[in-house]
């Protein structure tokens, strides 16, 4: 028995050695996986980069099987969903996948970003762990941009109508440029080809490459926790950080419970109500595009609402522009607005809570105000919290050096 | 086969309906919200925006206000009378497209010369879909605009508004058509249905800012149905309307089930081995 077991062992340690002598696998294993450690004390926070994985995996899958069933063609495209949703085997259940997903990568995103922003995890040393962050973000906006546009819906052609013109907003190249990114005088058969191409090829790869460098650059300087303290600093004799734990298979274990719990909530909303309610599946879209009829009101889709909202605050369009930009772009410079000596929300001061608390309350309510007509008592709304959007990171530098913060503890906090 | 064994589970009360689990999910997101706000400041707004999320139940409200449907898409009888009622009064003029007559013989439990001597007037084969018999190009001159394809307008004006649009014609002497309508002012739509509602006025009061309020409909002739009774034939239609926006409705949510019974047993065993696999970690 034990002759077998060993015989086994060195022959599978032989092909091991051919491969290691060739391709650096068992190092690259232990490197990123079997010994990466991580804190002990993550808590439900730290899920959501994970699960951002797993959305990302769900959507090119899905989006692959979709790809050989949808038409990229203006008189095509919204009968090919249809046809995908009535005639192709399971086609709809791909197709809701696909729609539910796009949702729930914002969901994941916008809570992984707010979980850095709760630790101070974009604090030296990991600023560039942040930005190439920030770039993956504005990836996702434009692959959901340009994926949006493909059913060839109401909301689709006009929700793309809205944001292209913004680009003609521009001084001088205005109008040069949004001819460019339509390919044609309006948007047409050609613009929707050419959203097809960026949704399928360019974006993704952009995305999948940015997510490999954001983990690279992770595991180089090593995962932030809930007290944001450098575990790397206490190492046991053995060179490894006393309150670091291996990320497999302590953090894979947990990590699965988490990413169950998700698809549950994923499978709730996907199997009992894919349209949300008209916010992850507008009602207008399945009407198919009508290049005569402007809806109503044309709203985009709730992860767009909170920037749609401050740039119809602003009465100017080129400065709406700007402004919307603007709010895109600042918080990729948080690195160097934060001047907090501490690192997590623990150790900080009330200034910083508060601040912390008015931003999410900004953010929230004017993505909730860019689904609501411009007009009135909204748009004075949309006003104040645009202003307090921007306090928050602009004023930074100043409230973070006068907080008063807390002693931070030499090693994390675990309770076991 | 498949769907039709699923829609047969979904009537036997596996399911739950979509716009309740929607209200339930948002009780659940201001419940969870007022729970954890107890907690600590970082939370709140993790909450807050779980609760934004959850609570995005709600159609945005129109100006007309409308007479809910009350119609069950779990109900087979009720859509085979829609059906009937759809390919008799309404085909002639609306496509439904998308819909195949075979699709929709497994989806309503019609057998194969219940389809070709009931439903397919317009269609020699079972695997053709619901064309309009009237040509639109012709339709677009007599009317200004084709009259729309029906396959999705349930999913994109909601069942309520189909069913109040229905209702909807009054007596109208502006019109072209001699009809107008509450829910869309203005429809180049005849009153096809006069025959079974009948015609009625509309009663329009004017406030002092020169507002229109509707106040009701007056019955001016009978038709050949009772007002209860043109509700019910109002009914089935719309819920053959939904059906057909969305043929895999119920197939969908008894998977659901299943789906979400295996996720809970995976779940318990992750939990398991997360806890074994922890148990030295100090």
């Amino acid at each position: 028995m034990a002759r077998i077991e060993s015989e086994v062992g060195t022959r599978t340690g032989a092909v091991m050695k051919w491969i290691d002598d060739r391709f650096p696998f068992t190092e690259t294993m232990k490197y990123h996986i079997t010994e990466y450690y991580a804190s002990k004390n993550f808590n439900w926070w730290y899920i959501f980069g994970v699960l951002a994985m797993v959305v990302l995996v769900i959507q090119i899958l899905s989006g692959i099987f979709l790809t050989m069933n949808y038409k990229p063609s203006a008189t095509d495209a919204f009968a090919s969903v249809e046809y995908i949703m009535r005639d192709v085997e399971w086609g709809w259940l791909i197709r809701y996948m696909h729609s539910t997903g796009a949702s729930f990568f914002f969901i994941v995103v916008y809570l992984h970003m707010y979980r850095a922003m709760l630790y101070g995890s974009y604090k030296k040393p990991r600023e560039l762990i942040w930005v190439i962050g920030m770039l993956i973000f504005f990836v996702l906006f434009a692959e959901a941009f340009a994926g949006y546009l493909l059913p060839w819906g109401q909301m689709s052609y006009w929700g793309a109508q809205v944001i292209i013109s913004l680009f003609g907003a521009i001084p001088v190249v205005g109008e040069a440029l949004v001819e460019i990114i339509r390919g044609d005088y309006a948007i047409t058969d050609i613009t929707l080809n050419r959203f097809f191409a960026l949704h399928v090829i360019v974006l993704p790869l952009a995305l999948i490459a940015l997510v490999f460098v954001h983990i690279v650059a992770l595991h180089h300087v090593g995962s932030n926790n809930p007290d944001g303290v450098e575990i790397k600093e206490h190492k046991g004799p053995d060179g490894i950080p006393l309150d670091g734990i291996a990320f497999h298979p302590y953090h894979t274990t947990k990590d699965l419970v988490g990413i169950i719990v998700f698809l549950m909530l994923f499978s709730a909303v996907m199997f009992f109500a894919p349209d949300m309610g008209g916010y992850f599946l507008e009602h207008a879209n399945f009407e198919p595009a009508n290049v005569m009829a402007t809806p109503e009101h044309i709203a985009p889709v709730w992860y767009f609402t909170p920037f749609y909202a401050i740039l119809r605050a602003v009465p100017d369009k080129l400065w709406g522009a700007v402004l919307m930009a603007g709010s895109v772009l600042l918080p990729a410079f948080l690195p160097w607005l934060d001047r907090a000596r501490v690192k997590s929300i623990r150790y900080r001061g009330w200034i910083y809570k508060m601040a912390l608390g008015a931003f999410v309350i900004s953010f929230c309510t004017l993505g909730w105000l860019g689904m609501q007509p411009a007009e009135g008592l909204y748009v004075l709304m949309a006003r104040i919290f645009s202003v307090i959007y921007f306090a928050f990171f602009l004023t930074m530098p100043y409230y973070t050096t006068i907080d008063k913060t807390k002693p931070v503890p030499e090693r994390v906090v675990y309770h076991g | 086969m498949v769907s039709t064994r699923f829609a047969g589970l979904a009537r036997r009360g596996l399911s739950i309906m979509d716009s309740s689990m929607l209200a339930r999910l948002g009780r659940t997101g201001s419940i969870i919200m007022r729970r954890l706000s107890l907690a600590g400041l970082h939370r709140t707004a993790a909450a807050t925006v779980l609760a934004f999320i959850l609570t995005c139940g709600a159609h945005a409200a129109t100006e007309v206000e409308l007479e809910p449907a009350g119609n069950d898409p779990d109900n087979i009888n009720s859509l085979q009378r829609g059906a009937r009622n759809f390919m008799n009064y309404c085909s002639g003029c609306h496509s439904a497209k998308y819909v195949r007559f075979n699709t929709l013989g497994r989806g309503l439990e019609l057998s194969e010369d219940q389809l070709v001597e009931n439903l397919m007037f317009n269609a020699e084969k079972t695997f053709e879909t619901i064309q309009a018999a009237m040509p639109m190009n012709d339709a677009a001159r007599w009317f200004g605009q084709p009259p729309p394809d029906m396959s999705l307008i349930a999913r994109a004006r909601g069942t309520d508004y189909v069913f109040n649009f229905i209702k909807g014609f009054y007596l109208d002497p502006d019109s072209p058509t001699g009809v107008d309508n509450r829910v869309l002012a203005g429809t180049s739509m005849p009153h096809v249905l006069w025959e079974l509602q009948g015609y009625q006025t509309a009663d329009y009061s004017i406030d002092e800012n020169g507002t229109e309020h509707f106040e009701g409909f007056e019955q001016v002739t009978e038709g050949s149905l009772s007002a209860e009774e043109f509700d019910e034939f109002a009914r089935d239609t719309v819920n053959f309307l939904e059906y057909i926006s969305e043929p895999v409705r119920s197939t969908r949510r008894v998977l659901g089930v299943w789906v979400l019974m295996f996720l809970i047993v995976f779940w318990i065993i992750a939990s398991m081995l997360k806890k074994q696999v922890w148990k030295d970690v100090t």
